[in-house]
Parts: structure tokens; C-alpha cells; sequence
């Protein structure tokens, strides 16, 4: 008696998604935490000092958070409207803000009230930073204007003027303490000098310009705005280098990881992409359940915190080495009865026999009933099931028994709809059209004596026809392309002089790799 | 060096055990069963055969034990004669004529003396009538008695040995023909006809397919063809009878059978399912579900504790106290046909050919054995008549047997044709074929050929295609990847090219013997390409007639490549001149390459019948030629190599396998089959016969190396397709001495190997009696 042989799941090849290192290192992230935030964030920044605590900024507040805890070891309060920005000086031990209200507000990150209050902006003061000497501040405000504070003084030291248009982004340079660069809705970036009264250069994005990113050689510049992701060699003045388009929606944010080859850009269309920053390709993806605002990595990437819309902040924490195993260990088989029966510890002794049983094969859901010949059963668990792949290696099970059809037989309007939205799901799909297809014409034969008697069965079946004539018009189209494919390499193939006569095909010596 | 030329036939087994129904012997130890000229004794624990009961001279048609003493058996034949068997040993006790062919045979307790036989109707000798009669056997002395007194008891019975059955305690005979249930009673002798109204619901006929009844208490158990089971009560009379209906089976009923104690009531049918049903309470049932193929027979042990089912694909299973198969005994499972040619597995040398369906068989030629059957489809199979199911169409072994290659297909109705290509690695461990790499749709059309390349250095396999193509496939190297794919250590195979040749089909491919030339036959042209940079470097055409058989030559002949055509032409090319070197009109229906040597073996049809050549391509006059080889035309045949020596094997069995092959060459060993067929206590002692065996074995052994390596063709099989009883043997021995004095001797021994051809053939009429049953 032969045991029952399991419906077969074939397997198919995942299209695209190729293991690289790149997916192994992007993927070995915890599931995220997420905290929920008064409103949207727009800002966050991490203390480059060691615990690595990050500013939050959204709505009126700015929290900081401790690397691993989810309640705010520090909170800023005071301000009046929503806060902009909030950014730390390279020692970690002030932070600076910008609000809607036009006040720059610097904190002491210990203490609780602004230690300095830069008013002279007639407008929201979107962006906030420190120069590398540390003793002046940046500011960009919806006033069109940048300016540079100087933090003993608290005056106002510069204002340039240049922009048409809202700033909404700057960064200051690293290495020089005079250097800065602004963004702004009127499409273009401006490069400062601070000795200087005139910007020294001026690169246009065409987009208005969401973030600025400075690598940190500070030979290139990187800038997004609308759907583009822009790269500009400035030691070639501004030259543009590589215009990137991998995103559906404005890029509001862009990061570097910490050793500096890979580019993050996040943006509204929920999804944070990863670039090789040799070749600007794209490695890696993530996604989100909202519309990205703002993205920061620690440093050694070690979590990366992105902030949404809808007030959720997500932080994934990298995998520590020993959890890695944890995850590899959970594969392992669970305690068999015997260890409960003798003890955990227990190691068989020199002349004990071992009796080894049969290993129960369990089958799954649909098996039990294909089992027992219940086919109409069979698939509605296969139904129930949420991998289209199952549920099509059942079907094509029922086909090969000669029993699809009573199967599909006898439903009623939920059941018929049911089975309706999965071919509306995945008649398309070119691993399934070929079973799908007859499933699909064996219920029109079923059913369509009833067909105007129930609406969402005729809605669905409409959709149905829709999708099948637009699949037709689109195989058209493809295959129209191919054949101007071939023609274009049939021309330029060189013409191979063969021995014999008659038996140059070029076509036959194509050396393909499918399958 | 054995001098006769002429071809010996010896049967070599491969028979249908599943022909009739076995019977469980008293003491439960071993199983009878009809097995084509002869009756097999099986061990019902260990499965083993273990001897055979030889003596008839046509198709054993009946086995039965012998009511009066239980460790006799009456077997009965188509040769016309019923045999009474001493089956412990093996001994033919007596043997009576009857003069007609025997289609069945039925004894009772209550009936010493007589046999109940079915034989065709005297007078309506051509006809399809036939009768049961009662046969007194006469109480003589002598070995063959002529039993002549015949009395018919009914007339106009089914052939069908299930369609008979006696009553309880032997009183009456229950009979079924049709839609009809005759019983006679013997105290009254008088018969009763019961008839069934032909109901023809959904097209299934109500007829009667088997009888069985009750030991016990007046009750007789049909089954129907609609699936139904009718027990019939009250029937010792024309008018008020009864019967009750149990349905469970959706097809037929094949058999039935009651328990010997009458509390259950067993059936069977093209399900596989066993069904058990409990005589008193008719509503409960147990099942044994998935026995592998359809049940054609039951039979029960005389203490009720074993029962055996025969089934379709040639098997008899044993199964313990009703819920446990303890024991299956396998013979060579003749399937629907057999799509993948005959392949030897390099490493068992066994014959490879389609089984059950879905699966591929390795059936041992030496020892008359299915070695293991492979699952290629892994899919539970659907009993269930005008299913499509899935077969194996193609399978190739690599040179070292580490691959075996398969195809699988399913043809639905006005469907797309489904096609998987698996390969398959030979796991050590297990001793057996592993999956490796599933590739499901690997040409858009039929597989045409399939080929492993020969060369050592890379495992390449090649397959030609109806979609104009043919494709190389290679094992890929996966030293780059990491992680999950590291643990398979062997790598998958990937398509490594496609070729193709103004879009004409390819109909058959051949590797050159070091695997450096691939030649492919595109209709009417043959084209040959590298497979190391897969340039096309030269196309031979000989029309008219495509392309039906390419063979590269071998060893010094390798510069050749042989054609056929279906225009009756056999082509020899010369590679290095790529010029046509002879060709001879020739209708050869098959050709194949003796992986050994340089010879070739080409079967050509002429006038209905089958000849054979061996030649060698360098030389114009064939080695050897065998006219008339059988009737109608060879389809497959195989170079089979010959099996080493076994190790001293003490079985009994085995000695008799062994020394039957070497008795065909050595006149010493001749004399062994004779030893060894009388009983153990008129022969010799053991060391004497061990010695004499022994040095029979030495003997034969030599001269196999001598006689088998010059005649390269030794015997062969020659198997019909109606019936795989008719395996057969022949042994021609013409020494060719010239390829002797060519071949130094420590090679021969070294080899030490004599290759065999194996032989399917078509259209082999099968005997009248065959037809009929």
C-alpha cells in the first residue's frame, strides 16, 4: 500500500530577484519598530557622539531617542509652531531648529529652554545647520533668503538673497567652514561662499529641489527634487553626471551609507531605494507603508530610521551576528517526543538500540481532500489558500484527474466570485495563463445560463473580458516588437561563409541561455 | 570452442504471473502461481522465487491445490493436459491427457477423483463455445494417463476462470455468462438460470464479471461490470429468489472472494482499492487503498490469514491479517508500451524500459527480476479508465551511469502538449536515482532523441526536438554561488545551446564515440557540429529519404558515420574526406552501435520477417547474418553486456540460474540442469557436486570470453509485445576467428564480457489460446 503522493508545488524562478550581497546585507534587518509621531516627520538626525541618539523632528516637538529604546529620552517642546530641522552640531552637544513661526531656536541637548533665539526671517525656517567650525549656523527660510548666525553673538552675519523661490534644503561643508549649498523650489542649487557676497555657483535641477546631499570628499553633490535624483561634480563646476529616475512620485529625502557606497533615496511613493554609487544602479529596495518624508542612517548602518506622512517612524535595527543564528536555529526540527520522555540531556547509552519510526508525512489542507476525492473541497481550500501557485497546482491536480470541471461546478454567487477574482488576479500571469485559461473556459460553459442574474458576477466577468482584450493587445504589441528585434539582428549579424552550400541560417547559431 | 552454429532457444522468464489466479498453499509458506509454460513456487514471507514446476508445453491456464492431498497441485494447460505436482519438490507426479486445450480448472472437496475442466465444445471446435465437463481421473500407476472420460456438467460457460464457482460444501456449481447466473445442483442434477435485464444506465452494462460463494450458508456473490456486487439467496428455485446489492466500486468488479470462514466477502477492481466487506453486515466496509494498479484476482489462504491480489502491472501482493501488504512479488511489468526503447544501466546492467505508468523498471536479465521501479512523475496516480496521463517517453543514461535523463509527457485533448525534461543524479548512499533538476517545457514540441555525451570530461546531454530545434543541455558550474545553493554539492543543469537548421525537424542525433562530434539528422541532411564551440562543420545529404538512424562507428572505425534512410538506404560516410564511402539499399529498420566494439548490428524487414547483420563499417561483408529472425518488424533492440561471474552464491536457485547459462557453450555443465531438476536425495553429495560446478563455471568461463567476444552477438531476446512470457534465448556460437587474433587475449579476460542483443518485437502472433483467453 503505497502512501498518498502529495500534489506537486512547482517551483518558479523568481524573476529579479537575483541573491547578491547587496540583498543579503539590506535584508539582515529586524522587523521594524515603529513609533508613533504627532504629525508628519520631516526631519531626522543622528548624534554623531557614541550612544548615536537621533532627533525626531515632527509636528510641534522634537524627540530624541536612544538607539534602542522606543520612549524619547529627551523631548523640545518650545516652540510655537511646527519645528523644522532639528539638527546636531558635530560634537553632539547642541542642536539647532528651525519653525514655521521664522525663530531659529539652538537647544542645549541636556537642557530644556533655547540657550539662543535667531529671529530676522519673515517666514518658515525650513532648513537648519552648523558650519564645520562650529560656531555659525545656517538657515534657509520660505523668506527666499539664507542667512549665517553666529552662535556666541546671536547675530545675524550674512543674508544672500538669490533664490526666487522657497528654500527647502542646504547642507554646509565639512571640511570648509565658508561653504555651503542650498536647494530650492525654484529649481536650482546655489553653492556660497560665505567670503564671498555672490553665490560662486549655480546648478539647475529643473525640479524644485527637495534635499541636498554633500559626499564626503565633497567632490560631488547630490540633489532630488521631483521624480530625478541628480549628481553634480563640483570640481568640474557643477557639471551634471548622472541623472537617476527610479521612483513614481517627488524624492523628498537621500541618504549615504556609512562607508559611502551606497546612495538611499526615499520618496513619496513609499519606497526607499538603494544605489551602487559606482554605476548608479539600483541594488536594493525597500518598502514602506507610507509615503516617506525623511530617512537617517546610523552610523555603520546600523539601523536605519525612516519617517513617514502618516507620523510613523519605522526603525530597523541590523541583526547582531548571534540573532543570525537564532533565525538559523528556528529551521531546526522541534523536540521530539523522546526527549520529553527521557530528559533533554539525555545521550543514548553504548548498547541501546535505536528504533527508528516512520516520519508521518503531513499533508497539507487540500491533499486531505484531494485524498479522499473531494475535489470541489479541495479547491475552495486551495481557494482559501493566498499563493496563487498553490492554488494553480491544485487546479492543474483536478485537470489532470478529469475532474476540474465538476469542481468548478455548482457554485453560488460567493463562491463563483470568489474563484472569479483569483482568475481576475492571475489569468495574466504567464506561469498560470496555460491552466488558467481552461479554468477559465470551463466556467464560462458552466455558467453562462445564468449569466445577468447576479450583478457582481457580471461586473466581474465584464473586468474579465476587459483584461483578456487588453492582454491580447499587449501580446500584439510585444510580439510586434519582436520582430523588429529580429530583423535589427538579422542585419547586423555578420554573414557566416559556410562549407557546404545551402546552410547558412544565422538564426540556428543564435546560442541562447533560456531556461 | 563449441562447434554448433545453430541458434538454441532457452526461456528466460520475464512471464505474467498476474495471468491466473495464485493460490496460497496450505501451510501458508508458499505461493503458486501460473507463470507462462510453467508454475512458480514463490515464498510467501521472504518473496523469493522459489522454484518452478516445469513440464507443459503451452500456456498454463489453471492452478489448484489437490482437495485430497494438501501438498499436491493439479495444474492445467493449454497443451491439453492437467498435471498433478508435488510442488515442495518440485516433482511432476502425473500427468493426464485430455485431448482438448484447458481454459480452466475447479475442484471439490466432495468431488475425489474429478476434476472440473473448461474446454471449448466438441463439436464447435472453431467456435467460441465452451463447456465444463467433470473428468474422472483414472487410478493408474503410470505416469501419463490418457483421462478420456469427460461428462459434461454445463454447457455454453464463460471461459473466464472467475466465472465459475463451487457452493458450499461442493453441492452445487454456480456459473455466469453474460447476463446470465446458471446453478447446478448435484444431488438434483439440475440447473437453475437466473437473467438479469440488460440495463444499459449511462452506458455500463449490468453483465455478470465474476461468481464467488459462500463456503458456508446457500449464498452466491456476483459481481457486475457496472461496479455492483448482487448476493443471491433462495435459488434453489425458479421463482422466488432474491439478492441484495452492495455498491462501492465505479468500474467493473474484476473478482471476488469470500474469506474460508464466509465472514467476509473481498473484492476487487480497477480502482486498486481492496474492499472488504463484512458478510453480516452488509453496510460495513474496510478499504486497502492504493495497491498500484488494478486488481484482477484475489485469492485467500485456506486458514484465512493471507490474502493475495494479482493486479495488472504483472504483480502479486501479499497481505497480512487484511491490513498489511507484507510481501510483493514483481515480475517484468509489461505497460502500454514502451516509449523509451531498451536502455542498459551502466552501473547494474540492467534493462531499463517503461513500467507502471509513470515509472521506469530496472529489470535484471540474468536473474528473471525487477531490481527497483523509479518514480519519474511523483504524482499519485488516478486509476481510472480515459484518464491522460502522464508516461515517460524518453530516458538516457550518461557513460558512468551517474545521470539518467527522462522525459515525461502528457497529451491532452485539444490541450497543450505538457513536457518535462528531469535529470537525475545517482546518489551512493542510497543506491538509487536522485532528482536534480526539474525542466518543464523544454522544447516547444515532441522530444524526438535524447543523448548523453560520451566524453568524460563534460556531462552534456542533447536533446532534438518536432519544434525545429535541438538544444544542448550542461551540468552548470555552481562554485559562485553561495548559500542556499551551496549545499548541493552536484550543480544544475541550464541549456547551454540551441541549434537548428532551416527549420527542418531533427530526427535523431549521434555523439561521436569521444564525444568531440555531434551529429544531428535534419529530414533529408545530416549535420555535424562541435559541441565544444557549437559550429556547424559540415552538412551530408544523401537523398532521397530522411534521415531515420545515425550511428557514429567506434574504435577503428570511428572515422565512419552510418545513415539510414527511410528511403531503404544504408550510408556509410567517411569524416575525414566527408564523402559518402558506400551505401547498399537496405530497409533497416534498426540500427545500433555494439558499445565494445566496432561492429554493427542493423535489423532490416524483408517480406514480413526481420533479418539480422552485424558488420563492421570498414568492411563490406557483413561478420554475421541471421535470416528470418522472427516475423514482423524489429522495434527496439540493445546491445546487452553479459554479467560477470557471481561470487559462490549457496542459493539453490541461483545455481540453477548459472548453471543454465553456461550449459548453452560447455558440454560438462550440460549434464547440471538434469542434476538439479531430480530431487536433493537421489544426487550426489554437495562437495561433489559443489566441485563439479565449480569447475563447470572455470570451464564455461574461458570459453564464454573466447566464443562470446568473437560472436560479440551471443544471444539474444526476442520478446512479443502481446505477451512478455515468450522470452527467449538463443545462442549461436559461429566463432569468428579473425576479430579473435585481432584482440589480444588478456583484454578478453580482462573484460571478460559477451554482449547480448536484446530483441522487442512487433506483431509475433501469440498463440491461438492467448488470444482467445
Amino acid at each position: 500500500m503505497a502512501s498518498f503522493k502529495p500534489t506537486k508545488i512547482p517551483i518558479y524562478p523568481k524573476l529579479g530577484e537575483k541573491v547578491t550581497p547587496d540583498t543579503l546585507y539590506w535584508k539582515n534587518y529586524k522587523a521594524p519598530v515603529q513609533i508613533k509621531e504627532f504629525g508628519a516627520v520631516t526631519s531626522i538626525d543622528f548624534s554623531p557622539l557614541a550612544p548615536h541618539n537621533y532627533a525626531v523632528t515632527a509636528s510641534t516637538r522634537i524627540h530624541i531617542y536612544g538607539p534602542f529604546s522606543q520612549e524619547p529620552v529627551k523631548t523640545f517642546t518650545r516652540f510655537k509652531d511646527t519645528a523644522y530641522s532639528g539638527k546636531f552640531r558635530s560634537d553632539g552637544q547642541l542642536l539647532v531648529a528651525g519653525c514655521e513661526d521664522s525663530v531659529v531656536r539652538l537647544f542645549d541637548v541636556s537642557g530644556k529652554v533655547a540657550l539662543r533665539v535667531f529671529k530676522g526671517h519673515t517666514k518658515g525656517v525650513h532648513v537648519t545647520d552648523f558650519t564645520s567650525d562650529c560656531y555659525h549656523i545656517l538657515t534657509g527660510s520660505d523668506d527666499y533668503t539664507c542667512r549665517l548666525w553666529d552662535i556666541p553673538n546671536s547675530t545675524e552675519l550674512t543674508s544672500y538673497k538669490e533664490h526666487t523661490d522657497y528654500i527647502r534644503c542646504g547642507t554646509t561643508s565639512k571640511l570648509n567652514r565658508d561653504i555651503f549649498i542650498t536647494g530650492s523650489y525654484d529649481h536650482t542649487l546655489r553653492v556660497f561662499d560665505a567670503r564671498v557676497e555672490k553665490s560662486v555657483m549655480t546648478m539647475d535641477h529643473s525640479q524644485p529641489v527637495e534635499s541636498v546631499l554633500l559626499y564626503p570628499s565633497e567632490g560631488l553633490l547630490v540633489s532630488s527634487g521631483g521624480r530625478y535624483v541628480k549628481v553634480w561634480d563640483l570640481l568640474k563646476g557643477g557639471q551634471p553626471l548622472v541623472s537617476l529616475k527610479n521612483h513614481h512620485k517627488t524624492v523628498t529625502c537621500l541618504g549615504l551609507s556609512s562607508n559611502g557606497q551606497r546612495l538611499l533615496s526615499a520618496s513619496l511613493d513609499r519606497h526607499v531605494k538603494i544605489y551602487n554609487t559606482t554605476n548608479y544602479k539600483v541594488v536594493h529596495n525597500f518598502d514602506y507603508a507610507a509615503s516617506i518624508l525623511s530617512l537617517a542612517l546610523a552610523p555603520d548602518d546600523e539601523s536605519i530610521v525612516v519617517g513617514m506622512t502618516n507620523g510613523v517612524l519605522s526603525i530597523k535595527h541590523r541583526k547582531s551576528p548571534e540573532e543570525k543564528q537564532e533565525v538559523a536555529g528556528k529551521q531546526r526540527v522541534r523536540p521530539v517526543y523522546r526527549v520529553f520522555v527521557k530528559g533533554r540531556n539525555y545521550v543514548p547509552k553504548k548498547d541501546d538500540f535505536f528504533v527508528s519510526k516512520p516520519v508521518k508525512s503531513h499533508l497539507a489542507k487540500y491533499d486531505k481532500q484531494l485524498k479522499r476525492f473531494n475535489i470541489s473541497k479541495a479547491l475552495d481550500t486551495a481557494l482559501e489558500n493566498r499563493k496563487p501557485d498553490i492554488t494553480v497546482a491544485v487546479m492543474k491536480e483536478l485537470d489532470r484527474r478529469g475532474t476540474l470541471k465538476n469542481a468548478l461546478a455548482g457554485r453560488d454567487e460567493q463562491n463563483l466570485s470568489q474563484l472569479l477574482n483569483f482568475l481576475i488576479g492571475n489569468v495574466v500571469d504567464p506561469r498560470f495563463t496555460p491552466v488558467l485559461v481552461t479554468a477559465t473556459e470551463m466556467i464560462l460553459d458552466i455558467y453562462q445560463a445564468v449569466v445577468g442574474q447576479s450583478s457582481v458576477v457580471d461586473r466581474q466577468l465584464v473586468r474579465l473580458q476587459e483584461l483578456v482584450e487588453r492582454e491580447i493587445d499587449y501580446q500584439q504589441d510585444l510580439l510586434e516588437v519582436l520582430g523588429m528585434l529580429d530583423t535589427l539582428f538579422a542585419t547586423s549579424l555578420p554573414r557566416k561563409e559556410v562549407p557546404c552550400p545551402g546552410s547558412s541560417r544565422p538564426n540556428g547559431l543564435i546560442p541562447t541561455l533560456s531556461h | 570452442m563449441v562447434e554448433h552454429a545453430e541458434i538454441r532457444m532457452v526461456r528466460r522468464g520475464g512471464s505474467k504471473i498476474n495471468f491466473r489466479e495464485p493460490v496460497i498453499t496450505n501451510d501458508s509458506r508458499f505461493l503458486l502461481c501460473a507463470a507462462g509454460e510453467s508454475v512458480n513456487v514463490y515464498s510467501t514471507s521472504t518473496e523469493e522465487f522459489v522454484h518452478d514446476l516445469q513440464g507443459h508445453t503451452d500456456l498454463v491456464t489453471g492452478v489448484v491445490l489437490n482437495p485430497s492431498n494438501h501438498l499436491q497441485v493439479y495444474s492445467c494447460s493449454a497443451d491439453g493436459t492437467v498435471r498433478l505436482w508435488d510442488f515442495m519438490d518440485g516433482i511432476l507426479i502425473k500427468t493426464f491427457i485430455i485431448g482438448y486445450p484447458i481454459y480452466s480448472i475447479y475442484v471439490s472437496e466432495k468431488h475425489g477423483g474429478v476434476v472440473f475442466v473448461v474446454v471449448p465444445m466438441a463439436n464447435y471446435k472453431s467456435s467460441e463455445l465452451f463447456q465444463l465437463v467433470a473428468v474422472h481421473l483414472p487410478r493408474s500407476g503410470d505416469q501419463e494417463v490418457e483421462a478420456r472420460e469427460l461428462s459434461a456438467v454445463l454447457c455454453d460457460v464463460s471461459p473466464h476462470p472467475g466465472a465459475v464457482s463451487f457452493g458450499r460444501e461442493g453441492e452445487y456449481i454456480a456459473a455466469t455468462k453474460g447476463l446470465q447466473l446458471e446453478v447446478f445442483f448435484f444431488k438434483k442434477q439440475k440447473s437453475y438460470r437466473f437473467s438479469l435485464k440488460s440495463g444499459m444506465k449511462k452506458g455500463v452494462k449490468n453483465a455478470f464479471t465474476c461468481v464467488s460463494c459462500h463456503p458456508k450458508e446457500d449464498c452466491i456473490a456476483t459481481g457486475h461490470a457496472d461496479g455492483k456486487i448482487r448476493l443471491w439467496r433462495n435459488f434453489n428455485q425458479k421463482k422466488e429468489y432474491t439478492y441484495t446489492t452492495l455498491h462501492w466500486h465505479h468500474g467493473a468488479v474484476n473478482t471476488l472472494c469470500f474469506t474460508p470462514e464466509g465472514t467476509n466477502l473481498l473484492s476487487g477492481g480497477i480502482e486498486s482499492v481492496l474492499v472488504h466487506w463484512h458478510y453480516t453486515q452488509e453496510n460495513q466496509k474496510d478499504f486497502l487503498p492504493r495497491l498500484g494498479a488494478a486488481i484482477t484476482h484475489i485469492a485467500v489462504s485456506p486458514d484465512g490469514s493471507l490474502f493475495c491480489t494479482s493486479h495488472s502491472d504483472n504483480k502479486i501482493t501479499i497481505i497480512q491479517s487484511c491490513v498489511k501488504v507484507s510481501a510483493i512479488i514483481q515480475g517484468l511489468v509489461k505497460g502500454d508500451g514502451v516509449w523509451t526503447d531498451l536502455i542498459i544501466d551502466p552501473r547494474s546492467k540492467a534493462l531499463v524500459l517503461n513500467g507502471k505508468p509513470g515509472h521506469l523498471q530496472f529489470y535484471s536479465l540474468h536473474r528473471d527480476k525487477q531490481l527497483y521501479n523509479l518514480d519519474i512523475v511523483q504524482q499519485e496516480y488516478i486509476n481510472e479508465e480515459g484518464l491522460d496521463q502522464f508516461e515517460v517517453v524518453k530516458a538516457a543514461f550518461d557513460a558512468r551511469g551517474d545521470w539518467l535523463a527522462t522525459v515525461e509527457e502528457r497529451r491532452k485533448k485539444g490541450a497543450e502538449l505538457e513536457i518535462n525534461l528531469k535529470l537525475w543524479a545517482y546518489d551512493k548512499l542510497t543506491q538509487s536515482f536522485v532528482l536534480n533538476t526539474t525542466v518543464t517545457a523544454p522544447h516547444e514540441d515532441r522530444i524526438t532523441g535524447m543523448f548523453f555525451s560520451p566524453s568524460p570530461e563534460t556531462t552534456m546531454l542533447v536533446t532534438t526536438s518536432l519544434d525545429d530545434h535541438f538544444k544542448a543541455w550542461l551540468l552548470a558550474d555552481h562554485s559562485d554561488t553561495k548559500g542556499k545553493l551551496a549545499s548541493y554539492s552536484e550543480g544544475f543543469w541550464s541549456c547551454d545551446f540551441v541549434g537548428g537548421y532551416h527549420l527542418l525537424k531533427p530526427g535523431c542525433c549521434s555523439y561521436s564515440a569521444d564525444g568531440s562530434l555531434l551529429a544531428v539528422g535534419f529530414q533529408e541532411v545530416v549535420t555535424v557540429w562541435s559541441p565544444a564551440s557549437w559550429e556547424l562543420l559540415t552538412t551530408l545529404s544523401q537523398p532521397p529519404g530522411a534521415i531515420r538512424d545515425l550511428c557514429f562507428g567506434r574504435l577503428s572505425c570511428s572515422k565512419y558515420l552510418l545513415g539510414t534512410s527511410t528511403k531503404n538506404q544504408l550510408c556509410c560516410w567517411n569524416l575525414l574526406t566527408c564523402s559518402l564511402e558506400w551505401s547498399t539499399p537496405m530497409d533497416v529498420s534498426l540500427l545500433q552501435a555494439d558499445p565494445l566494439s566496432e561492429n554493427m548490428a542493423a535489423f532490416c524487414s524483408q517480406s514480413g520477417s526481420s533479418d539480422l547483420f552485424v558488420f563492421k563499417p570498414s568492411e563490406p561483408r557483413p561478420l554475421y547474418s541471421q535470416k528470418a529472425l522472427c516475423t514482423g518488424k524489429v522495434q527496439h533492440a540493445v546491445f546487452a553486456p553479459r554479467d560477470q561471474m557471481l561470487e559462490s552464491c549457496e542459493e539453490r536457485t541461483q545455481w540453477l540460474n548459472r548453471s543454465q547459462t553456461s550449459a548453452q557453450l560447455t558440454p560438462l555443465s550440460r549434464s547440471l540442469p538434469q542434476l538439479l531438476h531430480t530431487p536433493a536425495h537421489v544426487l550426489p553429495s554437495a562437495s561433489f557436486l559443489c566441485a563439479m560446478f565449480v569447475r563447470s563455471l572455470l570451464v564455461s568461463r574461458s570459453s564464454l570470453c573466447l566464443v562470446g567476444w568473437g560472436t560479440l552477438l551471443h544471444s539474444y531476446f526476442q520478446v512479443s509485445p502481446e505477451m512478455f512470457d515468450q522470452v527467449q534465448v538463443r545462442a549461436p556460437a559461429a566463432p569468428l576467428k579473425d576479430i579473435q587474433r585481432l584482440v589480444p587475449k588478456p583484454i578478453l579476460r580482462f573484460l571478460g564480457c559477451v554482449l547480448r542483443v536484446v530483441v522487442l518485437l512487433q506483431g509475433e502472433p501469440s498463440p491461438q489460446s492467448e488470444n482467445r483467453l
